[in-house]
C-alpha cells in the first residue's frame, strides 16, 4: 500500500509520543479501539485553568495510519477550547492525511480519542 | 549488501540464473510448438518439453507419464480437487480439508459446495498440525477425497503426509497434497507415499512464475474431469499449447534442487537458527507453528504489543510479509494464525520471514539489529505495551470494539 508523503513523515517523525499521569487532575485520558481490531489509541490533554489545551500526548497500537492519524490530532489540539477540540472532525483528519478508504476507520479512531479525553476531563471537574 | 533484502521467498523465489540461461534459447531460438509433429521446431521442443517433465519426476520420484504441466499451483489444485470431485462424484459427496490450507484449496473447495459437494474443514492444533485421529474420525463412507499441503505457506509447517497417506489409500479415498512450498525444502518420495494427486509449482523454488504440474497417479489410476477443453494436450488433462521455455525453466529449476537441496537445507536451518536466536533476544517474540516439524526456511514470529502492518512499515530495509502475500491486502489478521488459536493481538502482530538460497549471514545479521531498532521504536509508541510494562493483563480489558 502506498502512504501519502504526510502519513510517512508522522509516522517516521511521530509528535508527541508519551504519557501523562492519568491520575493528575488537570489530564484528560481517552483510550479507544480494540487490539482485536488491530488499533488501539491512547490520547492525552492537560488543559489550563481556561480550559484550553496546552499540551497533548499519545501512544498508538495500529498501521501508519492510526499512528499518523493520531500524531496529527495532537498537534491539531493544542491551543484549542475543548469544545473546540471535540469538534474535529475524522474528514478533516482523513483529508490531511490524504487516507485511503481502506483507511478512513484510522480516522474516526483519532476524532473518538479526542472525544474520549475531553469527556474525561470533564467528568473530572464536574 | 542490496537493499532491501529479500526474506519473503515464501512468496516467490528469484528465478536462479543457471535456470534462465537454459529457458532463453528456449523463446527465440527453440520456439516451436512441442504439438508440431511435421517439423524439427516441433521436435525440438517436445524434446526439451519431455526432458524437464524427466527432471520433475525425478525430484519427486515418480514416473514423468504421471505428471501434467499447468500455469501453477493453482490451477494444479483446481483441477486436482475439481477434477477429482467431478470425475468421483457418483461415489460420495464428502470432501475433507484443513482450515490453513491455501486459498487455492480452500476456495475450490467453497466452489465445490457450491456444486454440491459436503465439505468438512479440519481444525488445526496450536502447533499447526492436524490431529490425525480427528481426520480419521472425519472419514465417512461417503469420503472421496482429502486434501492436506505438504508445507504451509505461512507458518512452514510440515504435515504428515505418510500417515494421511496410508489413512485414506486403506478406505479408497483419494488424496491430494499442496506440494507448492514442499519441492526443494522435503523429500519428496511419490513411490513410498500413497498421494494419488500432488500440485508442485516452479517459482517457489527457482523457476518461473506462471508454470507448474500436477501428478496423477497411474497405479492405482486416478481419473480426473477436465476443467480446460481444447486440443487435448496433456493426454486430454490439460488442454493449451505447452509453454515450453517455463517448461524448460522448471524442469532446470527441479534439477538443480535435487542436486543441491540436502546442502541448501543445512545452510538455511544455520541462517533461521541464527536469525531466531536474535530475535528471542527481544521480549514478548513468540514463534508461530511447530519449530521441529517445519521446514527450516520458514520463520513466523509474532512481536507482541506491535501491530505487524506498521512494523511491515517500518521495517522497510527488508522485504517480508505480514500473513500470505495473496491475503495481506486485506485488514483482516492471518486466517493461519487465528487457526491456530492465537490471540487477536498476536495475529494482528506476526512477521513471516523466509529464507532461501541467496540469503547470506550478513543479510540475516542486519535483519536482526533492523528488527530490534524498529520493535523498540513502536514499542515506545504502543499502548499495550506500555499496559503490559504497568502489569496490567490485558485479556482482561473490557475493550470497545469497533
Amino acid at each position: 500500500m502506498a502512504y501519502s508523503e504526510k502519513v510517512i513523515d508522522h509516522y517516521e517523525n511521530p509528535r508527541n509520543v508519551g504519557s501523562f499521569d492519568k491520575g493528575d487532575d488537570s489530564v484528560g485520558t481517552g483510550m479507544v479501539g480494540a487490539p482485536a481490531c488491530g488499533d488501539v489509541m491512547k490520547l492525552q490533554i492537560k488543559v489550563n485553568k481556561d480550559g484550553v489545551i496546552e499540551d497533548a500526548r499519545f501512544k498508538t497500537y495500529g498501521c501508519g495510519s492510526a499512528i499518523a492519524s493520531s500524531s496529527l490530532v495532537t498537534e491539531w489540539v493544542k491551543g484549542k477550547k475543548l469544545d473546540e477540540a471535540a469538534g474535529i472532525k475524522n474528514t478533516q483528519i482523513a483529508a490531511e492525511l490524504s487516507l485511503p478508504p481502506v483507511k478512513i476507520h484510522c480516522s474516526i479512531l483519532a476524532e473518538d480519542a479526542i472525544k474520549a479525553a475531553v469527556e474525561d476531563y470533564k467528568k473530572k471537574h464536574k | 549488501m542490496k537493499f532491501p533484502i529479500y526474506l519473503d521467498y515464501s512468496a516467490t523465489t528469484p528465478v536462479d540464473p543457471r535456470v534462465a540461461q537454459k529457458m532463453i534459447p528456449f523463446l527465440t531460438e527453440h520456439f516451436g510448438n512441442p504439438a508440431s509433429r511435421s517439423h524439427a521446431f516441433g521436435w525440438k521442443a517436445e524434446e526439451a518439453v519431455e526432458e524437464a517433465r524427466e527432471h520433475v519426476a525425478a525430484l519427486v520420484r515418480c514416473d514423468a507419464k504421471e505428471l501434467v504441466w499447468t500455469s501453477g499451483a493453482t490451477e494444479s489444485i483446481n483441477l486436482a480437487l475439481k477434477g477429482a470431485a467431478e470425475f468421483y462424484k457418483t461415489k460420495g459427496k464428502h470432501l475433507v480439508t484443513v482450515k490453513t490450507e491455501h486459498k487455492a484449496t480452500l476456495d475450490s473447495m467453497r466452489e465445490l459446495e457450491r456444486r454440491g459437494f459436503e465439505v468438512t474443514y479440519l481444525d488445526v492444533q496450536p502447533n499447526g498440525l492436524i490431529d490425525l485421529n480427528q481426520l480419521e474420525s472425519s472419514l465417512r463412507k461417503d469420503t472421496i477425497l482429502v486434501s492436506v499441503m505438504f508445507v504451509n505457506n505461512e507458518i512452514g509447517v510440515i504435515q504428515d503426509i505418510p500417515a494421511i497417506g496410508e489413512m485414506c489409500r486403506k478406505r479408497g479415498i483419494l488424496f491430494h497434497v499442496d506440494a507448492a512450498q514442499a519441492t526443494g525444502k522435503c523429500d519428496i518420495d511419490l513411490q513410498a507415499l500413497k498421494a494419488d494427486l500432488m500440485s508442485f509449482s516452479a517459482h517457489k523454488t527457482y523457476g518461473p512464475k506462471g508454470v507448474g504440474a500436477l501428478f496423477v497417479r497411474r497405479k492405482p489410476r486416478v481419473r480426473l474431469e477436465a476443467q480446460m477443453h481444447g486440443g487435448g494436450h496433456e493426454r486430454g488433462f490439460r488442454s493449451g499449447t505447452l509453454a515450453s521455455h517455463q517448461i524448460v525453466g522448471m524442469g532446470e529449476a527441479y534439477r538443480l534442487a535435487k542436486l543441491e537441496m540436502a546442502a541448501e537445507r543445512e545452510s538455511v536451518r544455520a541462517m533461521r537458527d541464527k536469525l531466531l536466536a536474535g530475535m528471542q533476544q527481544m521480549e514478548e517474540v513468540f514463534v508461530n507453528g511447530d519449530l521441529a516439524q517445519r521446514v527450516p526456511h520458514n520463520l513466523n514470529l509474532s512481536f507482541n504489543f506491535v501491530e505487524g502492518e506498521s512494523l511491515i512499515m517500518a521495517v522497510k530495509d527488508i522485504a517480508v510479509s505480514s500473513g500470505s502475500a495473496c491475503t495481506s491486502a486485506s485488514l483482516e489478521p492471518s486466517y493461519v494464525l487465528r487457526a491456530l488459536g492465537r490471540s487477536d493481538e498476536l495475529a494482528h502482530s506476526s512477521i513471516r520471514f523466509t529464507l532461501g538460497r541467496f540469503t547470506t549471514q550478513e543479510e540475516v545479521e542486519y535483519a536482526v539489529n533492523h528488527l530490534k531498532t524498529k520493535v523498540a521504536k513502536l514499542r515506545d509508541l504502543s499502548p499495550l505495551w506500555e499496559m503490559h510494562k504497568e502489569g496490567i493483563d490485558l485479556s482482561t480489558v473490557q475493550w470497545a470494539a469497533h
